[in-house]
C-alpha cells in the first residue's frame, strides 16, 4: 500500500531510537511517542559498556564466540538464530556508533579499546567511561533530531500510550494516547506500531530503573491479546546501592576494572575494612569460581551474595550488604575508566570509592521475559511490533552484562525495517469505527478513575505490591511464597477498584497517571508470579531450592502467556525453544 | 541543622501555566539517605500540609533518579541544581523548592525546558553521517581527543547552566551555556566538523554567543562539572574569526 508508511515508535529509549533512523532513512514517516523528552529515556542509565566481538586484543574472539557466551549465559532459554545474528551484527553496530559520534574509550594507537565483563573470558565490551548508555542514546537521538529537522519525524513528548487500536480483524490500526499535561485522550493511526518500552522495574517497588519503567505499556497491550513470554526471569543485579528512592546501579564494570567482591570472614567484624588483613578478607566469588572469579554472570553473583549474607550470615555489620573492593586499582585508571559511577557512589553515599571499598547489595535489574515476538520482531497481533527490553528475544533465562545495549540496537534496527516492509504489503484500514471506540474506552476507563470514592491510597498498594514481588519473586522462589504473592495480587487488584486519589483535577495530575499505572503493574505482575509458579526447575535466574536443576526434559520451552479477558489472569502455553546450533549443555561457571 | 526528627520543607505551587503561585510547608518524618525526590514521593503517599490542610501530590520532573537523565532540575534553597543528588542530610532547613524562574512552569515544580532541544536543532548537534548501512569504522581518535570530547558530552540537558545565567532572559534571547558547548563538541569531531561553519553562524547575531556576559555561573551549578567557560571561550573566538572573514568575503 502506502510507499511511504506512517509508523508510530513508542518509547524514545535505544531501541525506540535505532527503530526511527532506520525508518525515517527507508523513507518512512516516524510519529515518536515518549513519557518524557526522548533524551531522557532509561537508556542513559546503561553504564558499563557494549559487547561486541571486535577481536582487537588479540584473543581470538568471534562473533561465534560471543553467541556460544550468550546462549550458555541465558542457560538455553533463547532461541538461537536471532541471537546469532545479533551477535554477527554487534561490531558493525560499534562501527555505526562509533561514526556517529560516541566518544569510546580509546587505545593508545587510537583504536576502540573493549574491557572484560561478566560471563566472558574475552575483553569484548566497548565503553564510553562509565555512561556508555548514555553515549550511545545521545548519538541516536542526534540523529532523530537531524531527521525531525527535516520533517522525517515527529515527536509527541510527554505523551502516554494507552493500548494499541484493533480493528475488528485483529489488525492493528493504530495506537490511543494520552497528554500528560492536558490528560486528553487521542488516537493516532498508523500502518504499523513498534513498542520500545523497556523495563518493568516498578513492579518491584524500588529497583535499578528509571521511574517511567512501569512496564504499564506491555501489560496493555498483553490485556489486548499480545503474548507475553518469558515473564518469570528477572534479574537482580548483584551490585546496587540501596537507596531511599531507588537502587542505584554500581556497574559490573567495576568487575571488569579488576574490583573484588568480599566480605570480613568474622561476623560482625567492625573493624574499617582498609584495616583488615588480605588473610581476614573472604573473596568468596573467587573462591568459588576460580575461572571467571569476580566476572560469573549476574544470577550466579547474586545467589553468591544471597549465601554469603543469608547462610554464612556474613553480611557487613550484620546488615545484607558486601563489600565491592577498587582501592587496589591506580586512582588515574579509575577515573580515566569508571568516572561516571564512582562519582554516583560518592554523591549518593558521601564515601570516596578512590579510598574506600563501596558497600553493595542485589538489586532488581531487568526483565529477561516481555512482549513475545518472532524473529522478525513482530508479536502475534499483525502491525505490533516490538523491541529492546520490553520483548523477551535475546537474553534467555539471564542477561549477560553489556547485552542489553545491543540487542536493543539490533532489535530496533530489525523492527523498523520490517514494520515498513509490512506496511508497504499490508492493505488499509476499512473502517475508523475502532478508533472512536477504542478512545472511548479509554476515556471511560480515566472517568471511572478520577470519580472513585473508595479508602485506599495509590502509593500505599504500590508499595504493598513492590514488597510482595521482592521479596517472593527474586532470587530465590518457593511454590508455597509464589502463590501466596498471587493471591495477595489478587487482593490488591480488588482492592484497587476501591481507590481514591488526592488529586483530580484535569492538568498534569501525575498521582492520576501512576494510579492508570499501578492497574497495569499488577495484571502484569501476575504473568510474572505465576509464570514462576509453573516453571518446577531452576534455570538462569529463575531459582527454586525445591527443583535445584535444570530440566530441559519438561522445561526447555518459552512461556507464554496469554490474557483471558472472561477470568481476569493469565493462561499459559509452553513453546519449544530453538535450539538448532549449540546443543544444551550443562552450565557451570 | 534540624535535630534529625522531622524535616521541613517549603515548596513554591502552581496550578497550572495561568494560575498565580502560591507556597505550601510540609513536615515529614527524617529517614536516613532521604533525598529530595524521596521527600516528594513521602508527600505524594500522604499529601498533607504541615498546619493539616489535605492538598494534592507535588508534580515534578523525575526519572532515573541517578543524575545522569537531566529531568529533575528545580531550585533548591535557591541553587539551580538536580534533586535526586540534593541529599537532605546536606541541606539547610526548611528546604526551599521552587521551580526553574526561567522557563515557563507546566505545573508546581515541573517547568517546559524544550528551548534546550530546538537550540540544538537550531546548531545541527549532530554528526553528519551517510547512513546507517555498513561503512566500515569510525575516524580514528587518540585517546587525547576523546578526553577531551567526552565531558563535553556527559551534558544532560538539565538547563542548570541557563536558569542560572544572568544573560539567559527574554531581552537577549541568549542561547545559552549548553548549546554552546555542544557547538564545540561537533565542532572538533573529524566528521561533525563539516557543519562547522553554519553552526558558529548560527551562534552569530542577536541570542548569539556575543550575549554572554562571562558571569561564569554556568559552569558554578553544572552538576557535570563540564568546562562550560572554556567551550564559551573557544567558541567565541571562531565565532569572530568567521565573522570578519565573511566580512571581507562581502
Amino acid at each position: 500500500m502506502a510507499s511511504n508508511p506512517r509508523i508510530i515508535v513508542i518509547g524514545g529509549g535505544l531501541a525506540g531510537l535505532s527503530a526511527v533512523i532506520k525508518i525515517a532513512e527507508m523513507g518512512g514517516q516516524v510519529d515518536l511517542f515518549s513519557i518524557v523528552p526522548v533524551k531522557r529515556s532509561h537508556s542513559v542509565c546503561a553504564q558499563g559498556g557494549i559487547n561486541a566481538a571486535k577481536n582487537l586484543k588479540g584473543e581470538g574472539d568471534s562473533p561465534w564466540q560471543h553467541f556460544d557466551d550468550t546462549v550458555y549465559g541465558g542457560d538455553f532459554l533463547a532461541n538461537q538464530p536471532p541471537v546469532k545474528a545479533m551477535c554477527e551484527a554487534a561490531p558493525g553496530i560499534i562501527d555505526l556508533l562509533d561514526r556517529m559520534g560516541v566518544p569510546f574509550n580509546r587505545t593508545p594507537e587510537g583504536l576502540l579499546d573493549f574491557r572484560r565483563f561478566g560471563g566472558t573470558l574475552y575483553n569484548r565490551t566497548a565503553f564510553a567511561g562509565a555512561t556508555t548508555g548514555q553515549q550511545l542514546l545521545y548519538a541516536l537521538d542526534e540523529q532523530v533530531r537531524r531527521y525531525e529537522s527535516e520533517g522525517k519525524v515527529t515527536k509527541y513528548e510527554g505523551w502516554e500510550f494507552l493500548s494499541a487500536v484493533i480493528d475488528p480483524t485483529r489488525v492493528c490500526r493504530g495506537i490511543c494516547a494520552m497528554d500528560l499535561r492536558s490528560m486528553e485522550v487521542r488516537t493516532f493511526p498508523a500502518d504499523a506500531i513498534i513498542v520500545s518500552t523497556g523495563g518493568i522495574g516498578a513492579i518491584f517497588g524500588k529497583s535499578t530503573n528509571s521511574v517511567v519503567c512501569t512496564g504499564s505499556a506491555q501489560s496493555a497491550l498483553y490485556q489486548q491479546g499480545v503474548y507475553y513470554a518469558n515473564g518469570e526471569f528477572i534479574q537482580v543485579h548483584p551490585t546496587s546501592i540501596p537507596g531511599e528512592d531507588k537502587l542505584r546501579l554500581m556497574s559490573e564494570s567495576a568487575r571488569g576494572e579488576g574490583g573484588r567482591v568480599w566480605v570480613p570472614k568474622k561476623s560482625g567484624d567492625q573493624r574499617d575494612p582498609k584495616s583488615i588483613p588480605e588473610s581476614e578478607r573472604w573473596y568468596f566469588l573467587e573462591e568459588w569460581y576460580p575461572k571467571y572469579g569476580n566476572l560469573v554472570p549476574r544470577d550466579v553473583a547474586t545467589r553468591a551474595i544471597h549465601k554469603v549474607v543469608y547462610e554464612h550470615h556474613l553480611g557487613i555489620d550484620g546488615k545484607p550488604m558486601v563489600y565491592l573492593d577498587l582501592t587496589h586499582i591506580d586512582r588515574k585508571v579509575l577515573d580515566r575508566k569508571l568516572e561516571g559511577i564512582l562519582e554516583i557512589y560518592e554523591k549518593f553515599v558521601g564515601d570516596d570509592p578512590r579510598a574506600t571499598p563501596m558497600k553493595i547489595f542485589p538489586g532488581m535489574h531487568y526483565t529477561m521475559g516481555g512482549l513475545w515476538v518472532d524473529f522478525k520482531q513482530a508479536t502475534n497481533i499483525p502491525g505490533i511490533y516490538s523491541a529492546g527490553e520490553c520483548e523477551y528475544q535475546y537474553h534467555g533465562a539471564n542477561r549477560l552484562g553489556a547485552n542489553s545495549l545491543v540487542s536493543c540496537i539490533f532489535g530496533g534496527f530489525v523492527a523498523g525495517p520490517e514494520a515498513v516492509k509490512y506496511a508497504r504489503n499490508s492493505t488499509s484500514a476499512a473502517s475508523n469505527g475502532c478508533f472512536d471506540a477504542e478512545r472511548k474506552r479509554q476515556e471511560e476507563i480515566n472517568a471511572h478513575l478520577m470519580k472513585a470514592e473508595g479508602n485506599e491510597n495509590p502509593f500505599l498498594l504500590w508499595r504493598e505490591l513492590g514488597d510482595v514481588m521482592t521479596k517472593n519473586c527474586t532470587v530465590i522462589r518457593y511454590n508455597k511464597n509464589l502463590k501466596e504473592t498471587d493471591a495477595k495480587l489478587v487482593e490488591l487488584l480488588e482492592r484497587y477498584q476501591r481507590i481514591n486519589l488526592s488529586d483530580r483535577t484535569q492538568w498534569a495530575n501525575t498521582s492520576f497517571v501512576f494510579a492508570r499505572q499501578l492497574y497495569n503493574m499488577l495484571q502484569l505482575a501476575r504473568v510474572i508470579a505465576q509464570g514462576a509458579i509453573m516453571r518446577d526447575e531452576s534455570r538462569g535466574a529463575h531459582h527454586k531450592p525445591d527443583f535445584p536443576e535444570r530440566d530441559d526434559k519438561n522445561w526447555l520451552k518459552t512461556t507464554k502467556a496469554t490474557f483471558a479477558p472472561d477470568a481476569d489472569e493469565p493462561k499459559f502455553e509452553f513453546e519449544p525453544v530453538d535450539v538448532s546450533l549449540i546443543p544444551p549443555r550443562t552450565r557451570k561457571y | 541543622m534540624a535535630d534529625h526528627k522531622n524535616v521541613i520543607i517549603r515548596i513554591k505551587r502552581q496550578a497550572d501555566p495561568e494560575s498565580r503561585p502560591h507556597w505550601e510547608e510540609f513536615e515529614l518524618a527524617w529517614k536516613p539517605g532521604m533525598n529530595v525526590i524521596s521527600s516528594l514521593m513521602d508527600i505524594a503517599t500522604n499529601p498533607v500540609t504541615r498546619g493539616g490542610t489535605k492538598t494534592t501530590p507535588i508534580t515534578y520532573d523525575s526519572n532515573c533518579l541517578e543524575e545522569v537523565c537531566g529531568s529533575c532540575a528545580m531550585l533548591i534553597n535557591n541553587r539551580a541544581r538536580m534533586a535526586c543528588s540534593a541529599l537532605v542530610d546536606q541541606l539547610e532547613q526548611p528546604i526551599k523548592l521552587e521551580p526553574f524562574s526561567k522557563f515557563p512552569v507546566i505545573r508546581d515544580l515541573s517547568v517546559d525546558r524544550s528551548v534546550l532541544f530546538e537550540n540544538l536543532k537550531a546548531v545541527k548537534a549532530w554528526v553528519p553521517i551517510d547512513g546507517t548501512y555498513d561503512l566500515g569504522s569510525g575516524p580514528r581518535l587518540s585517546m587525547e581527543d576523546q578526553e577531551q570530547a567526552y565531558p563535553l558530552s556527559r551534558c544532560i540537558s538539565c538547563c542548570c547552566c541557563m536558569e542560572a545565567c544572568p544573560q539567559f532572559n527574554e531581552s537577549t534571547g541568549f542561547v545559552g551555556a549548553a548549546t554552546i558547548s555542544q557547538v564545540h563538541l561537533f565542532n572538533t569531531h573529524p566528521t561533525g566538523r563539516a557543519l562547522r561553519r553554519e553552526r558558529l553562524a548560527a551562534l552569530m547575531g542577536d541570542g548569539g554567543i556575543q550575549e554572554c556576559g562571562y558571569a561564569q555561573n554556568c559552569v558554578e551549578v553544572c552538576p557535570k562539572d563540564i568546562p562550560l567557560t572554556r567551550s564559551i571561550a573557544q567558541v567565541g573566538g571562531e565565532v569572530i574569526k568567521q565573522a570578519i572573514g565573511d566580512l571581507f568575503r562581502k
